[in-house]
């Protein structure tokens, strides 16, 4: 079997055990724990919160004006149409992954580029990737996309959201 | 090697065997060093040191294996379809078996010979000859496929084939069997032989950038035939030195009339020389019909051209540019050290393996010191070209690999066995068993000026009771030797596909580092791609019906069909749309006969299909490659030519007309 369809495999494997194991211990918490050991996991979910929205990967800080750069959406769209419109329709509706209807307001441009052009890494550590794979069962592909086409595909969506 | 003689020397070598091995220890564990499983473990997830890229034989094809671990990572098709992968069944590939006498499905891959930079191995392509229809073929080490094919006219074997000088400057294909030659009367007895048939060797530039091969001048030569060959190397740069047996020039029976001569030779070719001649206008043109096959990776199709023309060198034209050295007595291996000094013939009927030196043959030319002529080429005398013989060396000597450290390694057929010895002053130091009967070694570097050390590998001509047994038809067995220490320690023993001859290893880290992961799809050139599901369409043209379907996981697009008609042939143009690496998709059409496609990422391939019958055919994805794999998968219909199906596709809306009237 080859590496990627192992990786598949081997995370599915991971990710049901984690998802077990998380059962298991906050049923064990809310009856044990005491009030201090609660306000640091309070803690520890805020930290892992802030860096959940921008994800892992290269995209630390994007600078992103109110308005549309109409010259970037329209790269976006030449990229969405090769690479991305097999699985993702531009309305609410799922495909292979889900539809981008509203993704942007949903995740920040850093989260939504660092999982475009590092969704394996991603799908290995991010809870909201790796709830995204549960429900869609296909690995989001790495489609090998530069930095600027990942910006441009996020300028793209944001058009698709309504900004002008 | 040839067939009848194999024969008889496989006969002598079991004979042998039994004989010695009856008293020789049975058990491989006394053979094998305490510390072997260690040398040769390649943990879970860690990588060889070296690749080995092996010849396939009459498989055809390229192997890759890991040293020392003896694992198989790839089979590489060159001159052999594989179904597999599509290789010579898809439209794009089907071109690179074109020769002149059609498509050639198969062949007969002897020799490797890596691309070399100053004498030093540099990762960029590995060469192969096909014995049977003479060809010569160009893998890309990037992409771990067949680049090119050339078809080597004027031949008819290209088995001294395909070596290669310091600079890639050239690779040679000397051909095997000698012939009568196409612009003469080929309509001759066969027992005319020595009047009518003639050997030629091409001398193949390489382009420096982009590797493309090119006859650049051939040499026409008395009927011998050539068996292997070496460039020279360092103070022999220059030069090719090319082993000939059949100088008896004997037409049937060879296995004893072609050994009746004391010495054959080893021809002596200087290719600078050569290269003057050409240039001052000494080649004559010949008019000949041969295909030059290349595969493009940006649109990833092959063409195929039909050559026309060859410069050829006669020697009587062109004095001071061949020599006969002779040597004792068929010989197969001819092979230069390091230093490109020495010349180790190996004759597999002689009881010595004379070794000759660069230095006395360039002094024997300018003394002039012939012991006559064959055929009107110089023959130089014994004596004065040779710097030693290495005596009892064992039985068979075929082939020589090198050391950096001045030793030799030369496997004895009939003995079954690997010798080691000492350049210099010729002693024996040290010898092995092989299990069994073997052909070619491979020392890592072996044939460069840089050779990597450490390991040898023998690859065996017998199996016999090496592994479990599998019917009458075994695999072929290698053996690993270690070769760091004074003492040659057997430390592995592995199993290869048919049938490895010769094999060259190089440093894993010179060729991994360039390996390509999945093609680019905005850069792709192929005339059919469909850039994304968008494009993705059906089209008629006449009773052609173009297909332009995509492949991500897990679905096709289009994946329902209909309109198609009987009569019709469709292309089914599939792209992979995946960007990543190591996911490729399979397209299969039920009842096909041809094969299925195997499509890397960003790459489009075609399969064309002629149905035979009315109805409903599956189509679907044969690499698993997701989740959702075995959802990936759709239908075509086929209607008669009278029936008015509109040609329609689609992916997800070809829906059921009345959900409501089902309840
Ligand atoms: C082979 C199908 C496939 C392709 C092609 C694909 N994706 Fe995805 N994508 C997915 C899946 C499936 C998910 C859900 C996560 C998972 O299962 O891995 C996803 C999730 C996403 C998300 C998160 C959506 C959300 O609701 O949070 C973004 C953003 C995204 N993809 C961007 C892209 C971009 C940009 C491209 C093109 C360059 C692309 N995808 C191409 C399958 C695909
Ligand atoms: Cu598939």
């Amino acid at each position: 079997m080859k590496s990627i369809k192992n990786v598949t495999f081997k995370t599915m494997v991971v990710l049901s055990a984690i998802i077990t194991f998380y059962a298991c211990g906050n049923s064990e918490q809310k009856t044990t724990e005491a009030n201090d050991s609660k306000k640091v996991e309070k803690e520890a979910e805020e930290v892992q919160a802030a860096d959940e929205k921008k994800g892992v990967g290269k995209f630390t800080h994007v600078d992103i004006s109110p308005t549309l750069d109409k010259q970037m959406a329209d790269a976006g769209k030449k990229i969405y149409d090769v690479k991305c419109s097999a699985c993702h329709r531009l309305t609410d509706e799922k495909l292979v992954g889900p539809g981008w209807k509203d993704v942007t307001k949903k995740r920040t441009a850093e989260w939504i580029m660092n999982f475009a052009t590092n969704p394996d890494e991603m799908l290995d550590t991010d809870a909201i990737a790796q709830g995204l794979l549960e429900e869609c069962l296909v690995r989001m592909p790495n489609q090998g996309l530069t930095d600027d086409d990942a910006r441009h595909v996020y300028e793209f969506m944001r058009e698709n959201d309504g900004v002008k | 090697m040839r067939q009848s003689e194999l024969k008889t020397l496989s006969l002598l070598a079991i004979a042998f065997a039994t004989t010695v091995f009856s008293c020789k220890p049975k058990n491989v564990s006394t053979t094998t060093s305490g510390d072997a499983a260690e040398k040769v473990y390649v943990a879970p997830g860690k990588y060889d040191e070296f690749y080995n890229f092996v010849s396939g034989g009459f498989s055809g094809q390229m192997t890759v294996y890991g040293i020392p671990s003896g694992r198989l990572f790839k089979v590489i098709p060159v001159f052999s379809v594989d179904p597999e992968k599509g290789y010579g069944y898809s439209e794009e590939t089907k071109p690179m078996l074109n020769t002149s006498h059609g498509f050639v499905p198969w062949d007969d891959l002897h020799h490797i010979a890596l691309s070399e930079t100053d004498g030093i191995h540099d990762g960029r392509w590995a060469f192969a000859n096909g014995n049977n229809t003479p060809r010569l073929a160009r893998v890309d080490m990037k992409t771990f496929r067949t680049a090119e094919i050339l078809e080597i006219p004027n031949s008819a074997g290209n088995h001294s084939s395909p070596f290669i000088t310091e600079n890639s400057e050239y690779v040679i294909a000397g051909t095997r069997f000698a012939v009568p030659m196409p612009d003469t009367d080929t309509d001759v007895p066969i027992n005319t032989y020595k009047d009518n048939f003639k050997a030629t060797i091409s001398l193949i530039s390489v382009d420096k950038e982009s590797g493309k091969m090119n006859i650049a001048f051939q040499i026409l030569l008395p009927g011998v035939d050539f068996d292997l060959a070496r460039a020279g190397k360092g103070k022999s740069h220059g030069w090719f030195f090319v082993s000939c047996y059949n100088t008896e020039r004997a037409n049937t029976l060879l296995e004893v009339n072609s050994a009746k001569n004391d010495k054959d030779f080893i021809m002596a070719v200087n290719w600078k020389k050569a290269e003057e001649y050409v240039k001052a206008g000494k080649g004559i043109k010949k008019s000949v019909n041969y295909a030059h096959n290349t595969y493009d990776e940006h649109t990833h199709s092959a063409t195929s051209v039909m050559e026309k023309e060859v410069i050829m060198l006669d020697p009587k034209d062109c004095p001071d540019m061949i020599y006969f050295m002779p040597c004792p007595k068929n010989p197969h291996g001819c092979d230069t050290d390091p230093t490109g000094e020495y010349i180790v013939g190996s004759g597999k009927l002689a009881a010595v393996i004379p070794v000759f030196s660069f230095t006395k043959m360039l002094d024997a030319i300018d003394k002039k010191t012939f012991e006559g002529n064959y055929a009107g080429i110089p023959v130089l005398k014994y004596d004065a070209v040779l710097h030693g013989e290495v005596k009892k060396p064992g039985l068979g000597p075929l082939h020589t690999e090198f050391d950096a450290n001045g030793n030799a390694y030369t496997s004895m057929f009939v003995s079954s066995e690997v010798v080691k010895w000492r350049v210099s002053d010729l002693q024996v130091l040290d010898r092995v068993p092989t299990y069994y009967s073997v052909g070619h070694l491979s020392v890592p570097g072996g044939p460069t000026k840089k050779p990597w050390g450490k390991y040898l590998i023998a690859y065996n001509k017998i199996t016999k009771d090496r592994y479990l047994p599998t019917g009458p038809e075994l695999c072929q067995s290698a053996q690993l030797y270690d070769i760091s220490g004074d003492k040659m320690k057997m430390i592995l023993d592995f199993p290869t596909i048919g049938e490895p001859h010769y094999a060259e290893a190089i440093p894993a880290d010179m060729v991994s580092k360039n390996s390509v992961k999945f093609f680019k799809i905005e850069e792709s050139k192929h005339p059919y791609v469909t850039m994304g599901e968008k494009e993705a369409k059906v089209e008629r043209k006449g009773n052609e019906v173009h297909v332009y379907m995509t492949a991500i996981r897990s679905h096709l697009t289009p994946d329902n069909i209909e309109g198609v008609k009987l009569g019709d042939i469709v292309y089914f143009h599939v792209t992979n749309l995946e960007q990543d690496w190591d996911v490729p998709h399979g397209f299969a059409i039920k009842g096909a006969n041809n094969a299925e496609l195997l499509v890397m990422p960003g790459e489009t391939q075609t399969l064309a299909w002629k149905p035979e019958k009315v109805g409903v055919y599956p189509i679907y994805c044969t690499d698993f490659c997701s989740a959702l794999h075995q959802e990936m998968q759709g239908y075509i219909r086929i209607s008669a030519p009278n029936k008015n199906v509109p040609l329609q596709f689609s992916t997800g809306t070809n829906q059921p007309k009345f959900e409501e009237d089902k309840f």
